[in-house]
């Protein structure tokens, strides 16, 4: 499977990113593969609002079933979820450690949006 | 003539003198309160209102029965209100502006626009010194709307281009402000002598000059600062039309809701001559244009 | 790290004054003017600019002026009036929302729409510690980004320095910019004055708080105008949830102090100057900030 995760950076040691909608780019892990993919969110930094969405949008378009990263508004969190994925809040160091809690089930899904919504 | 009555920083009186100009008007006129946001004009006018309608602003809704998914609606968006993932489309009213291109561009017709409601207005009447009627209007948002420009639209719907009309607007530079002032045929710019008071002057000055509306400055509790804003109109050539003088009684009168007239009658003679003033720069801007 | 927003729904109640008097007696905390459409507070901290950065807010329609035909079709369309038809048609800035729509059904495809820049943001130094602060270019709009994009850099700004507390000026009103700034925030200060607009204005922010569920404080400035009144705003506002922090006496020494580029409680041992400390005091032990 494949999971997202928000990066200001462009590698496994890559700090994670604690904004989801104006997130710099995404990392997506292939779990079977081993190996990653990056995607660029540059279109959502100056979108005027809704950047959350068109985040989500990202990651869902890209077949990810699970997000990782810092904080996620209600509006993010409402499209993530009806695309059937699941959100791991996670303030690990790097994308590897994430990653590396995210195989040990020590990651706990968000069951709400984890921030208020920025409004615009 | 519709003459709006705007400054930039708020709190500087905006509000007394519109409601004291309207009080002072020696013909029928229309007092339009535009600061939707925290309309207080009301207070001081003690309007009979009669009637109440609502604003409402056009939001799409979804026939998921004809959408096809194909995510033109989301792709056209540019506020994120829809979005289209995998084979579900979702709409975001709140962060819907109203452009109507969601509709326009739906293949499928599967986007409807219904009526949100944002705020309401309010009309009624008051009277002049003089006994003249005025013709009261109140523009309200609703608390956790986000969005003022389309009220204050509605409430400038009701101007009756055959009467004198004073807006009262709301404080800074953006949306609000420019929604209030546009199409007015003079702005005043209440201002007071203090730093503060000036800066936000410069800001609007500069949005008045750019949508090219002619102005003038009245300085509100002259006397209580210093010399800056006097010696920022003369080295600008802003006419500067009135000083209402720094007076403890405006103050506590205000304070009970009560106007500038009623603290200082005789300030009535003054601003009948600052509404024939404003005639002249209006007829003088109108022969320059033409 | 917590954010304290100071608003006043009416504007001119002294906010930017006691803010910046709040910046001069705090120690540990990081400054942002939200109040970006008529921004002050900078005219009392006088910040050393350090960086300044472009505000790219959307976009904006331009018509190019040679393949324009005259068909009518973006001014048929747009519903913010901002076609100017002529020949050949234009597009007003000012009332441009931004839609695109004119751009998308425009058949000569003869619109363009370039990112459009709306106003600089500032990171600066004051005498009291940082402060991000911003402009926005006459006539632009969404402000309520800007003071998303500023309370952020805040927010940045105080993680890099370790700052427990961000101070920020507000915006008056109840609308976009309003909850831009105030949504998420650990508590408000409202700062109102003894007026009969004060309390209407001063209810519905109350109302806006409660709707976004953010602890509400007051505080009534200018108290001494009208004591029958204070007293009816304290009584108002508790039953609405807010907690009453005090009252500030009308002072013309702040006037005074701010055309001296000083914040009242650097101005002198003046009677505002002794009621904003204490309430300072107050508000700093109620809410467990670092004083």
């Amino acid at each position: 499977m494949k999971i997202a995760i928000s990066t200001t950076g462009n590698t496994l040691d890559a700090a994670i990113d604690p904004r989801f909608g104006r997130a710099v780019r995404f990392l997506i892990y292939d779990t079977e593969q081993k190996d990653f993919t990056l995607v660029e969110n540059e279109q959502n930094l100056n979108a005027t609002q809704g950047a959350g969405i068109q985040a989500a949008k990202i990651v869902a378009d890209s077949g990810v079933q699970a997000v990782i990263s810092g904080q996620c508004g209600p509006k993010a969190f409402n499209v993530l979820s009806t695309a059937g994925i699941t959100i791991y809040p996670c303030d690990a160091n790097s994308i590897a450690e994430a990653l590396e809690l995210y195989a040990t089930g020590a990651l706990q899904p968000a069951k709400d949006a984890t921030v208020e919504g920025h409004w615009v | 003539m519709k003459i709006a009555i705007a400054s930039g920083k708020g709190g500087t009186g905006k509000t007394t003198l519109a409601t004291a100009l309207a009080q002072a008007a020696t013909e029928p006129i229309q007092l339009l309160d535009c600061d939707v946001e925290e309309p207080n004009a009301h207070i001081f006018m003690k309007p009979q209102l009669t009637e109440r309608e609502a604003v409402t602003i056009a939001i799409p809704v979804l026939d998921t029965d004809r959408c096809t998914n194909c995510g033109k609606c989301g792709e056209l968006c540019q506020f994120n209100a829809i979005v289209t993932i995998a084979d579900q489309t979702m709409i975001f009213s709140d962060l819907c502006h109203s452009c109507g291109g969601c509709i326009l561009v739906c293949p499928e017709k599967a986007l409807q626009e219904q009526p949100k409601t944002i705020g309401y207005i309010d009309t009624g009447h008051s009277q002049s010194l003089n006994g003249d009627t005025i013709t009261f209007v109140k523009g309200t948002l609703n608390i956790g709307e986000a969005m003022a420009p389309p009220v204050i639209k509605q409430v400038k719907k009701m101007v009756d281009p055959n009467q004198l009309t004073i807006l009262d607007c709301p404080p800074g530079t953006s949306c609000p402000m420019i929604t209030a002032i546009t199409g007015s045929d003079f702005v005043l710019l209440v201002t007071e002598p203090t730093p503060f008071g000036l800066h936000d002057l410069k800001l609007a000055v500069e949005t008045l000059r750019l949508m090219d509306i002619p102005f003038a400055v009245v300085v509100n509790r002259a006397g209580c600062g210093d010399n800056r804003v006097d010696d920022y109109c003369s080295d600008e050539q802003i006419p500067l039309l009135l000083q209402i003088k720094d007076d403890r009684r405006v103050a506590t009168a205000y304070s009970r809701a009560e106007g500038l007239l009623t603290a200082l009658p005789e300030m009535v003679t003054e601003l009948r001559a600052l509404l024939g003033r404003i005639d002249n720069c209006v007829a003088a801007a109108q022969r320059s244009l033409s | 790290m917590k954010e304290i927003v100071i608003i006043s729904g009416k504007g001119g109640t002294g906010k930017t004054s006691i803010t910046a008097a709040f910046a001069a007696l705090s120690t540990q905390a990081v400054f942002a003017d939200c109040d970006v459409d008529a921004a002050d507070m900078h005219l009392l901290l006088a910040p050393l600019s350090q960086q300044s950065y472009p505000f790219i807010s959307g976009n904006i329609a331009r018509i190019d002026a040679q393949n324009c035909t005259g068909c009518d079709t973006c001014n048929s369309l747009c519903r913010f009036d901002a076609v100017r038809p002529g020949s050949p048609y234009t597009i007003i800035p000012s009332s441009c929302e931004g839609c695109g729509v004119c751009v998308h059904f425009c058949p000569e495809k003869t619109i363009e729409f370039p990112p459009q820049r709306c106003g600089q943001w500032y990171q600066s130094e004051t005498r009291f510690g940082s402060m991000v602060h911003a402009a926005l270019d006459i006539g632009a709009e969404n402000s309520g980004k800007l003071v998303s994009l500023v309370r952020q850099e805040a927010r940045n700004l105080a993680e890099k320095h370790q700052r427990e507390l961000i101070l920020i000026d507000g915006p008056p009103g109840i609308g976009c910019p309003v909850i831009a700034a105030t949504t998420g925030a650990n508590a408000v200060l409202v700062i109102t004055e003894p007026t009969c607009s004060g309390k209407h204005d001063l209810l519905r922010v109350l109302e806006l708080t409660n709707h976004f569920d953010i602890p509400a404080y007051i505080c009534v400035n200018k108290w001494d105008i009208n004591p029958d009144m204070t007293e009816e705003i304290k009584t108002a506002a508790q039953e609405k949830g807010a907690t009453f922090v005090g009252t500030i006496p009308y002072d013309e020494q702040i006037t005074t102090a701010q055309i001296e580029g000083k914040t009242i409680v650097e101005w002198g041992d003046t009677i505002a100057a002794n009621a904003i400390k204490k309430i300072w005091n107050s508000f700093c032990e109620q809410l467990d900030l670092p004083q």
